[in-house]
């Protein structure tokens, strides 16, 4: 094969060479090349290794849907996959690999899989790797891992990366002919035009043809058209970015690859990529058409590629691929590419699949001398490293064999046209449906049933495949949207263009998969529909033998159209072949439905900036500055990072844990509580609110009292709880837990709205507003009596009560309540005097030892009291009688939320879980949260399963481990007095540990501690 | 992604709201009158229409306030906004 750089085509500046590495080798091309223009010129024609069967694979196509010629770009921070080299523009430096072959493209062990590819068919690795299941983990790595396409990066992409909203009342997407035709009338008319286009050159088709438009280059068009639109203000134009996701309500994602054409050297300063999130009034789609392949024997050699995409390497990028082009072809258009390879120096052939052509096409082949042969099929191309030649036969009368000995031509590419596909998946994934067109052989929008309503179209995206209608139709449709949003279109002048006759997909024989020596399928030459998932047409038949006869199914079975392509070029075949397979017209056995996105978008964009610190908000209390210098270990509650434990100097989490839990109950010890959910509620019907949303009763709660509620779902179920303290006779100070508080708040709101709309009652989160420490412990009071003038006596301020004074010098509310069950005070001051009073009771409780304990000693303490944690002893399917808190639910009150759910059927039923204490019968083993609780009849699965335990630590109070259950009739095996059953705990390792059922209270049963 | 008008601060995007369910089910004024069957219908069962619903968002981030919508499932076209307190309005037969 030798292909040349011609000296006078294409849109290249040969003034500036630029240097590449492929594959470690150095090369040259041009400013205005792709990769895969750049690598043609240099010879390089072997790019890549198929996915299944490991085969050599070259460029295919001259854009987006390219499905062979897949490379790995740059390496390192910078480095991205399954680049197609068709739509990476060259710059200087470029580093590019092969994928999915090892040890190199050319000597590939992979290979071998060719060989053997008869034990390989669709659905192989379902079948064969299936038995035993439990080996599926192992095979799977070994499959992934030999099927990979490129290597993700595995450091952080240095760059950074943008999201941006744009609203507009005309989305043009495409800047060809019909996209810039469009935006020029509809720009006129004063409306806000977006126009985008995927490549960095507008002009789109035009770029690779040899058009005049008013017997001018139909450059001078494009570059006038470009000008006009960069003037005037209401224009925006976004070249470098695909539209690769239309949703509903004309919501449309761009991405806007902005220095991904500089390469790593480009300036960090500005976005690597921008995803612009677009929404239009209305949407013309000039998206264009992608060639559709003929499928023949061996079809898949590199060298094979679209007849467009040759006429673009000769036309757009100056490169004449070969010197012996055959092209293979079932309609008019690829003898445009004879025409134009001919005049560049090329002997061409021209293998016609119709019996007929035209008498105006057969004059022209004639003036250029082009030599053709009709009723002609290629029936198996020679490949040694490059095509060598091809051999040819007749066709017999319906296509389906040969009827004459092949002809062997000497051939090094061979470029085939099997029609144009208009391009509508942005259509199909909003919902707009398509049909068969039989005059087109193609899918046209089906108008009669769209979900897309304001998406129009121009070009050959509809099938008007000749400039003259791009242009006309761009028109028309442009001023045609711009109309729709409101906007007057009278008067606006039409430019007369004329242009050339040209060679145009028409006059189609409908027939794609072409026959050789041997039956389809049946024998060493294989025909590949589908070139980026390995797909035959074998295959499509195998699926039809097995029943996957629903283009849904034969998607997934052969996997056609799955892979990073998205199937553009082979959709269309694998539709015709099944519907050749199943005798129906192809019209009738419908389209799989396009998803976004259109073409693979990076995890960058996708991201943008919402990573790194910008990833999630991160709440912290005012206190904060003191845990950091104190070494707090964090944990994650919701967005808040808490303090999760305190280490002194060499200890670990369980050695911390037990000292600052020994402490705070020998002690005082000391929490930052500001996370608590707090919402204050006003308004004279505030406390009919707390009546409907606690189970126990609000009504009589004195002024300044405290007092502990849960709150049910309508379901029955326990959804948080807190404490809730009556500031005045209409002013409620409500507290929930930390990751509840939202929710909550958000509940208040939607009853307060949408059932009770006449109540008068205002809530305000004041979560923020309040800093809050918890100091409990015997010395809690001495503590705090160094801190306030106030009395602090049970007398005056007995336990469940609320003072308002003042606290190290600032106001504040201390709240005489424990979830320790130690005498406590939860001092809540102005959130901007937190520290302040934090430092101040810091230094006021040296002499006592004070010690800060974090969230994990709270846990444990409230554990040796058995006071459940909503979402951790709780699960959404637990009542207050499951949760053993009946005690808490009002027996008079007429109605609350959740009450009637309480006496259903189910909820009321014996055989429940319920929570109880469980002891392990080794006093030092921590039973592991999670854990199943199981009889004793089976030592190993399956085993009865009766519950599972929900809180369990190791309490330094009681010298011994502790732990909570849900235990199925827990409550039924205590009140038997059956507190000592044994029953087990099924471990990890396939052991079990014996346990004893409780009382869930292990420490101060009687309570007397809080209420000293 | 929808365009949502909010009958408080006007037409936005649907990033702004959330949607909860079937609008319209009032909670029972005497849940304790209601027999097992009665009530859990209340508390489980919705409609899940292909086609016309008329269902509840809420304008999260904007104005928190509730309303209710009437949205074709099928093809995603919103035909109305309205409040809480107003009736269902009359819209395209689907």
């Amino acid at each position: 094969m030798s292909a040349t750089r011609t000296s006078n085509t294409g849109q290249l500046n040969r003034q500036q060479p630029l240097s590449f590495q492929f594959n470690g080798q150095p090369y040259t091309g041009f400013e205005g090349d792709t990769l895969a223009s750049a690598l043609l010129a240099n010879n390089v024609f072997l790019i890549a290794r198929s996915f299944k069967y490991h085969r050599p694979r070259g460029v295919f196509s001259a854009g987006s849907e390219e499905p062979s010629a897949l490379v790995q770009l740059e390496t390192g921070a910078h480095t991205l996959p399954n680049c197609p080299a068709t739509e990476i523009e060259l710059y200087d430096g470029l580093i590019a690999h092969s994928q999915n072959c090892w040890p190199s493209v050319k000597y590939d062990i992979g290979a071998v899989n060719n060989v053997l590819s008869r034990l390989f068919p669709a659905g192989f690795y379902y079948k064969t790797f299936m038995w035993p299941k439990a080996l599926w983990m192992k095979y799977e790595h070994v499959i992934r891992h030999s099927a990979g396409l490129g290597k993700s990066p595995t450091v952080a992409d240095p760059t950074n990366y943008d999201h941006q909203h744009l609203y507009c009342d005309v989305l043009i997407v495409g800047g060809g002919s019909a996209g810039l035709s469009a935006a020029l009338a509809a720009a006129k008319t004063g409306a806000e035009i977006l126009l985008i286009n995927d490549q960095a050159e507008w002009g789109g088709a035009l770029l690779s043809d040899t058009q005049t438009i008013n017997d001018a280059p139909a450059l001078d068009w494009i570059n006038h058209a470009i000008h006009t639109l960069t003037e005037m203000p209401n224009v925006r134009l976004l070249a470098r970015t695909t539209v690769t996701g239309y949703y509903h309500h004309n919501y449309l994602i761009a991405n806007q690859r902005i220095t991904n054409h500089l390469g790593p050297t480009a300036p960090t300063d500005i976005p690597r990529e921008r995803l612009w999130k677009v929404r239009a009034r209305k949407v013309v789609l000039a998206t264009g058409a992608i060639e559709r392949p003929l499928v023949f024997a061996e079809n898949d050699r590199p060298g094979v590629m679209l007849a467009g995409a040759v006429r673009s390497f000769l036309n757009r990028y100056g490169v004449l691929l070969g010197q012996n082009i055959v092209i293979l072809t079932n309609n008019d258009s690829a003898y445009a590419l004879g025409i134009d390879a001919l005049a560049a120096g090329a002997n061409v052939t021209v293998l016609d699949t119709r019996t007929d052509i035209s008498d105006d096409l057969l004059a022209l082949t004639t003036q250029h001398a082009l030599s053709i042969q009709l009723n002609s099929t290629i029936i198996d191309v020679k490949y040694k490293g490059t095509i060598q030649s091809v051999d040819v036969a007749k066709l017999n009368q319906d296509g389906s064999d040969i009827v004459s000995k092949p002809e062997t031509i000497p051939a090094d590419i061979v470029a085939c046209s099997g029609g144009w596909t208009p391009t509508l998946h942005l259509y199909s994934q909003a919902g707009g449906k398509l049909k068969f067109d039989p005059d087109t052989h193609s899918y046209l929008p089906d108008e009669a049933q769209t979900l897309a309503p304001d998406a129009q179209f121009a070009g050959s995206c509809i099938g008007a495949f000749a400039l003259e209608d791009c242009l006309a139709q761009g028109h028309a449709t442009g001023l045609n949207a711009a109309e729709q949003c409101g906007f007057k279109t009278d008067g606006i002048k039409v430019d007369a263009l004329n242009t050339a006759s040209q060679l145009v997909c028409n006059e189609l024989r409908p027939l794609w998969v072409l026959p050789c020596a041997h039956p389809i399928g049946n024998g060493p030459k294989k025909h590949f529909h589908e070139l980026h998932n390995d797909s035959t047409i074998a295959d499509i038949a195998l699926a039809e033998r097995e029943n996957f006869i629903s283009v849904e199914h034969l998607k997934r079975y052969t996997t056609t159209g799955m892979g990073t392509d998205q199937g553009k070029t082979s959709n269309v075949n694998a539709l015709n072949v099944m519907a050749a397979l199943r005798n129906k017209p192809v019209g009738e056995i419908g389209t799989t439905t396009f998803r976004p996105p259109f073409t693979p978008l990076t995890f960058g964009a996708i991201v943008g900036q919402n990573c790194g610190d910008l990833f999630l908000q991160k709440r912290t209390s005012p206190m904060e500055p003191w845990h950091q210098v104190r070494g707090a270990q964090y944990e994650d509650v919701g967005d808040w990072k808490r303090p999760r434990y305190f280490p002194r100097s060499g200890e670990n989490m369980d050695e911390a844990v037990q000292r600052e839990c020994k402490a705070t109950r020998d002690s005082v010890g000391i929490l930052d509580a500001t996370t608590l959910g707090k919402i204050d509620i006003q308004g004279k019907d505030a406390a009919k609110l707390l009546n409907m949303v606690y189970t126990n009763a609000w009504s009589k709660l004195g002024v300044n009292r405290c007092r502990y509620g849960i709150m049910l779902n309508e379901h029955g179920m326990i959804i948080d709880d807190g404490v809730t303290t009556r500031l005045s006779e209409n002013h409620f100070h409500m507290t929930t837990t930390t990751g509840g508080a939202a929710r909550i708040f958000n509940w208040l709101e939607e009853l307060l709205q949408t059932e009770y709309p006449n109540w008068e009652v205002y809530c305000t989160s004041v979560t923020e507003q309040w800093a809050v420490m918890a100091i409990n412990g015997p010395k809690a009071r001495d503590l705090l009596a160094k801190l306030t003038d106030a009395d602090l006596s049970n007398e005056s301020f007995p336990f469940m009560a609320m003072l308002e004074t003042e606290v190290a010098g600032v106001p504040a509310r201390i709240y005489r309540i424990s979830f320790t069950g130690e005498l406590a005070f939860e001092i809540n001051v102005p959130a901007r005097y937190g520290l302040h009073v934090w430092e101040a009771v810091m230094a006021a409780g040296e002499q006592y030892n004070i010690c800060p304990y974090g969230t994990e000693t709270m846990h444990v303490l409230r554990a040796e009291k058995g006071f459940i944690i909503v979402g951790q002893d709780t699960d959404g399917s637990v009542t207050p009688d499951d949760a053993d808190m009946n005690w808490i639910v009002s027996k008079v009150k007429k109605d609350f939320i959740g009450k009637r759910s309480l006496s259903r059927s189910h909820t009321a039923q014996a055989g429940r879980k319920q929570l109880v204490g469980l002891l392990a019968e080794d006093p030092s083993f921590v039973l592991p949260e999670g854990a199943h609780i199981v009889d004793g009849t089976n030592t190993a699965p399956p085993m009865k399963m009766l519950g599972h335990v929900t809180s369990s630590y190791f309490s330094p109070n009681t010298g011994h481990s502790i732990a909570m259950a849900m235990l199925k009739d827990g409550h039924k095996i205590m009140a038997k007095g059956q507190m000592g059953k044994s029953l087990y705990v099924a471990l990890m390792d396939g052991s079990r540990q014996k346990v004893t059922v409780t009382g869930s209270v292990f420490f101060d049963k009687e309570g007397v501690r809080s209420r000293g | 992604m929808y365009m949502i008008n909010c009958p408080w601060c006007g037409t936005r995007d649907q990033a702004e709201f959330v949607a909860h369910g079937e609008a319209h089910i009032a909670r029972p004024e005497q849940p304790d009158a209601l027999t097992d069957e009665a009530w859990g219908d209340y508390i489980f069962f919705r409609d899940n229409p292909k086609g016309l619903h008329f269902e509840r968002w809420v304008h999260t981030h904007g104005c928190r306030r509730w309303f209710n919508v009437a949205r074709n499932t099928a093809n995603y076209e919103i035909y109305a906004s309205y409040k809480p307190d107003e009736a269902k309005p009359e819209v395209p037969q689907t």
